[in-house]
């Protein structure tokens, strides 16, 4: 393993070059259980607890496949304009690895459940770009390894390994592009839209959360480096794994700067798989093997075909929700934003929760001030998301509303939220626990009126010979006594009416 | 077409881990040359139009709901394993990719 | 009539009626057949584990149902040797194998859930060619299987235990699975009967794969009604074999009951005879198709030229199963570890434990299943081999246009000695030149005994084989063949082996 690795310089690479990108995305689905057997999914078991004969790959113990595995992997082909196969196998991939319980892998080979479609992404910028799809295929996940022994923790020097198989037969949908080509200096840029906008669509399905720091989503990042003057696809390099928005980017940028360092040098690149380390920002060499691998694939024997219905396909299509791509362009327009604020209502994480409240009564444009401004202050300084506020869309709306009605003013409104998210109740009852509600009852305001007017004799003056604008001052005095809570329109009403003056 | 060399052997050998002993390639070599040999016939087929028949049933469409069964317990799961620790199955070390 | 020797000759069917009529206890029975165990199967060999405490305890619950008045099965009580290649929680399951030596599964197959709840009685788990490969039962590693009828000779295989088991009266029933044979040829070789349900019809969850697309589980028993009773128990859908037949049992104890060729057209395939067969095993054929014309039916001579290359194909398509299925075998989670010293790695330990624990038949068709699959050679070998099966089953399908069934030998020789061919596997794989077209193309074969070789006095299996889902052909056509053999020799077949 290499521990200093030559680069050129980004834009050196881009003069002389044109990136060519395969990114294949393994995502967890969400089911209940496993894709061959009934053991459940969920997170945070203990070791070994969620086994069976099936999925330890006991002698004798047979697959069946879970039909919501397969309704997922419809729904996302259909939602990437794949066509869905008409028939297809499982495949075996045949391979020893100590967390494969059987030592094959039951995948999908030359028959996959969907194939040929496309994902338009969005770039920072707001422009599109298409990214071709080849092929999204049902397989299974492997069990997990812990390494005893390593200095690190890791497989290097360890003197053992514990294997804990809950994981083992978890459903993975296998997403493989096409080669992505003309991306130019972009190509990390698409690299990162296409796994965000894909992580999207695959949250909007319903058919897992998709979260890339559990794993639940992988990126492997095939990158090759083609000369501009050459007409064929230089050799790649796989790098494994990438578990975040950021470093399939980083990744991507890293391996253009390696490759063209090393094809400027008059050296080839070695089809290799390598790993990239979030501290370095780099990718080393995997463990060269000495022989080719050879899956001998072959159909899975213990299973029967997949061969889904046409009416099944076509009620699936009519159930997928909204696309988040279509859903974005139409908001915006709806709300009459730029490209630049939708990306930041993105960036922080906002927009299901600004929809929802939308969806909860309140108005577009108060849903998005509140989520932007102080919602999403209040997560920065907590370090949580937005959906992990402890303030609900429909609460959010309920301010907007009382804020609305004029019942709250802003200033009160924030101190509503801060007592909701500090798990005082409801709004209203946070407005009756603070006692918050703004006064516009003339008699509960008239005494405070008339104490402003007595305490600054000079502006009431003012005021009365004409100067309607110096009322703002007594009305400050007002909001002050009433600590905020008073009506400003009103009191400014009762001020002139006090002094005889008419508002033109 | 056969002619499979003591190498080949070797190679099959690694990819279906089996710590042959030398005897046992040359052995072997003989044999699956003499096998192969035998059942290569089956090639006469190859150029004709025939679908393949990987199964003998012609089923499709064969699933289950997505409904939680029970599963073993760790103490079954574990029941065979030559070694274990911490409700963990005990492997020697993995020579893998990091 | 309670004196065991009298007992162990009963048929399944008797004993069941004489448990359920009271004549006999289910415990009396089962203690008959251990003392036959004990008895003998030290010079047999037919079983790898007697569960002498499991199997009293099913045999008391049958009697104490018995006498709740509660409703028993129509094998309750019936003692049974299952293949050692059926899952059986705490009872240990080997396949024949070192490398499962000592496992106890923590879960039953489904089939011997079926037995279970059927109050069938499991003595214990016999004999097999490890993993089931073989024709001999030689190649177990806990030694060779003898055939009762000369204990010099091979009892058949893979399931040689189980035929051994009931020629030698130490069960009256007993399972088997069939991948290229295994429970036509040691029925053949033994005397017994033995049917290949069709594919999908017994469930294969918790049974051992050996290859997926082949293997299927089987009653063996000493008469075709008995097979036709364990039939009706073993088969039926499972949810848990995504292979299984979701459709109703064909009636086989129906058909077994009504045996009757007449009026049916029987076919006589020409490429199952000629060179390699024995004088005695074709002069017993050609006398078989001569009592079926005589008992009604009609002759139709049969052309299936793909069969030819049934033996090829399937030496391709089985080891290329195999070579996956048993992958699992790497010592990490269960059965044998070698070579676990601190020094070697997983992978190593792995290939040690492989090397060591399997035996020379099982890695020679790994290898050669490794070899198939492989790149470069998947084409013309695996590939190839998957059109032949197309072509036999479609050999099949024409043949059927034409007649009921076929007949056959289900073995072209009779029991060969062991040793005789255990280092040249091509004269072993010639054992099941009649048996594997039907593995190949899914469908249903029973082979029953049709006399003795005339030059060596050894049992001469009949084939009969039926389309898929005609299983109760078999047994309507056996019932009938059956009757009129033992009405010709004046006793059934096995009065005639030694008496051990
Ligand atoms: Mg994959
Ligand atoms: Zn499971």
């Amino acid at each position: 393993m290499t521990t200093t690795t030559d680069l050129v310089s980004y834009e050196d690479a881009l003069a002389s070059y044109d990136p060519v990108m395969g990114l294949e995305v393994h995502v967890e689905l969400g089911t209940k259980t496993k894709m061959f057997c009934g053991c459940s999914t969920e997170l945070g078991a203990e070791p070994n607890s969620q086994t069976c004969p099936t999925c330890l790959g006991l002698p004798g113990a047979l697959p069946v496949v879970n039909a919501t595995g397969v309704e997922s992997a419809i729904k996302i082909g259909l939602a990437l304009h794949c066509e869905i196969a008409e028939w297809c196998r499982f495949a075996r991939k045949n391979y020893f690895y100590p967390d494969m319980p059987k030592n094959f892998q039951t995948s999908q080979y030359d028959e996959p459940i969907a194939f040929n479609g496309y994902l338009d992404v969005q770039l920072e910028d707001g422009e599109t770009f298409r990214v071709e799809i080849e092929r999204a295929h049902m397989e299974e996940d492997t069990g997990k390894s812990t390494h005893i022994g390593g200095a690190t923790g890791r497989i290097h020097g360890a003197q053992h390994s514990l294997l804990d198989y809950n994981r083992a037969g978890i459903p993975l949908i296998e997403i493989v592009t096409k080669p992505i080509v003309g991306a130019g200096d972009r190509a990390p840029e698409v690299a990162k839209a296409y796994v965000r906008e894909l992580r999207e669509l695959i949250r909007a399905l319903g058919v897992s959360e998709a979260r890339m720091e559990m794993g639940q989503m992988r990126c492997d990042v095939n990158l090759s480096l083609m000369r501009k003057d050459a007409d064929k696809f230089g050799t790649r390099s796989e790098t494994k794994n990438v578990n975040s928005l950021r470093s399939v980017e980083r990744a991507a940028r890293f391996e253009i700067m390696r490759h063209a360092a090393v094809l400027s040098s008059g050296g080839t690149i070695i089809q290799e798989t390598r790993h990239f380390h979030e501290d370095t920002g780099s990718t080393t060499s995997g463990r060269v093997k000495e022989e080719a691998e050879d899956y001998r694939y072959f159909p899975e024997p213990d299973l029967v075909p997949v061969a889904p219905s046409r009416e099944w396909v076509e009620e699936i299509r009519a159930a997928l929700p909204e696309m988040p791509l279509a859903r974005r362009t139409r908001l915006l327009a709806e709300w009459g934003i730029s490209a630049t604020d939708m990306q930041a209502i993105l960036n922080a994480g906002a927009l299901d929760p600004i929809v929802a409240t939308i969806d909860a009564g309140a108005d577009a444009a108060s849903a998005r001030k509140w989520w932007m401004g102080e919602l999403a202050r209040s997560a920065n300084e907590s370090g949580k998301a937005l959906d992990e506020l402890a303030i609900t869309p429909e609460q959010v709306a309920r301010v907007t509303e009382l804020v609305n009605s004029g019942d709250l003013n802003d200033k009160l409104a924030r101190q509503v939220i801060e007592g909701v998210l500090a798990g005082e109740g409801t709004p209203d009852e946070v407005v009756d626990k603070r006692g918050l509600k703004v006064v516009s009852d003339d008699s509960a305001l008239g005494t405070a009126v008339d104490e402003a007017i007595a305490g600054n004799p000079g502006i009431a003056d003012k005021i009365r010979g004409g100067k309607v604008a110096a009322a703002g001052a007594l009305v400050g005095a007002v909001m002050k006594a009433t600590r905020g809570q008073a009506d400003a329109a009103r009191v400014k009403e009762l001020i002139l009416e006090r002094l005889g003056v008419g508002e033109g | 077409m056969p002619g499979i060399t003591r190498e080949e052997v070797a190679h099959l050998a690694r990819l279906a881990r089996l710590e042959l002993k030398p005897e046992e390639l040359d052995h072997f070599a003989g044999q699956l040359d003499d096998i192969i040999g035998a059942v290569a016939r089956v090639s006469e087929v190859a150029d004709q139009d025939v679908p393949p028949t990987s199964h003998p049933l012609p089923l499709t469409n064969v699933m289950r709901p997505d409904e939680v069964r029970p599963s073993l317990t760790p103490e079954q799961a574990l029941s065979g394993a030559p070694a274990q620790e911490q409700q963990r199955f005990k492997v020697p070390q993995i020579l893998g990719e990091d | 009539m309670t004196d065991n020797v009298n007992i162990i000759k009963l048929t399944a069917a008797e004993t069941a009626e004489k448990i359920a009529s009271g004549e006999l206890t289910a415990v009396q029975v089962t203690e008959a057949h251990l003392a036959r165990i004990e008895a003998v199967d030290e010079k047999v060999h037919a079983f790898l584990h007697v569960d002498r405490e499991g199997a009293l305890a099913q045999a008391r619950a049958v009697d104490e149902k018995r006498a709740k008045g509660e409703k028993l099965g129509p094998l309750a009580g019936v003692p049974l040797a299952l293949k050692d290649i059926f899952t059986t929680e705490g009872v240990p399951t080997t396949v024949g194998s070192k490398i499962l030596e000592g496992w106890i599964p923590p879960y039953d197959a489904t089939l011997t859930k079926r037995l279970k709840a059927a109050d069938v009685v499991i003595l214990g788990k016999t004999n097999m060619d490890e993993f089931a490969m073989g024709s001999s039962t030689e190649n177990s590693a806990f030694g060779p299987t003898g055939n009762p009828w000369d204990l010099t000779k091979i009892p058949g295989g893979s399931g040689g235990g189980s035929s051994a088991a009931l020629a030698s009266f130490q069960a009256p029933l007993a399972i088997g699975t069939d991948t290229g044979g295994s429970i036509r040829q040691p029925a053949s070789v033994t005397g017994t009967v033995g049917v290949k349900p069709t594919y999908g019809a017994v469930s294969r969850f918790g049974m051992v794969a050996f290859s997926s697309s082949l293997d299927q589980g089987g009653p063996c028993a000493r008469t075709v009604l008995d097979a036709a009773l364990l039939h009706e128990v073993i088969a039926g859908h499972d949810p848990l074999d995504s292979t299984s037949i979701d459709a109703p049992v064909p009636p086989v104890v129906e058909a077994a009951r009504n045996g009757s060729v007449q009026g049916m057209r029987v076919g006589v395939v020409k490429q199952f005879r000629g060179e390699g067969y024995q004088a005695g095993v074709i002069q017993r054929f050609d006398e078989s198709v001569e009592l079926l014309k005589e008992l009604g039916a009609e002759i139709v001579e049969l052309d299936c030229p793909s069969f030819d290359l049934a033996l090829s194909a399937y030496y391709l398509i089985a080891p290329s199963e195999c070579s996956s299925n048993l992958a699992r075998f790497d010592g990490l989670r269960y059965g044998l570890r070698t070579g676990d010293d601190g020094s070697h790695s997983a992978e190593e330990v792995t290939s040690l434990t492989r090397e060591a624990g399997f035996g020379p038949e099982v890695k020679r068709r790994i290898m050669l299943g490794t070899y198939a699959l492989s790149s470069g050679y998947y084409d013309a070998y695996y590939g190839s081999a998957q059109k032949v099966r197309t072509l036999i089953t479609r050999d099949f399908e024409k043949a059927f246009e034409q007649v009921d069934v076929i007949v056959s030998p289900t073995t072209p020789t009779t029991a060969f000695a062991i040793g005789e061919r255990a280092d040249d596997p091509m004269a072993m794989y010639l054992a099941d030149l009649c048996t594997i077209p039907t593995n190949l193309a899914g469908n249903a074969a029973m082979s029953l005994p049709c006399g003795l070789a005339p030059e060596d006095n050894l049992p001469v299996g009949l084939q009969i084989i039926a389309p898929a889902l005609k299983d109760d052909r078999l047994y309507k056509v056996g019932a009938a063949v059956e009757a009129a053999f033992v009405e010709k020799w004046g006793h059934p077949l096995l009065e005639e082996a030694p008496s051990l």
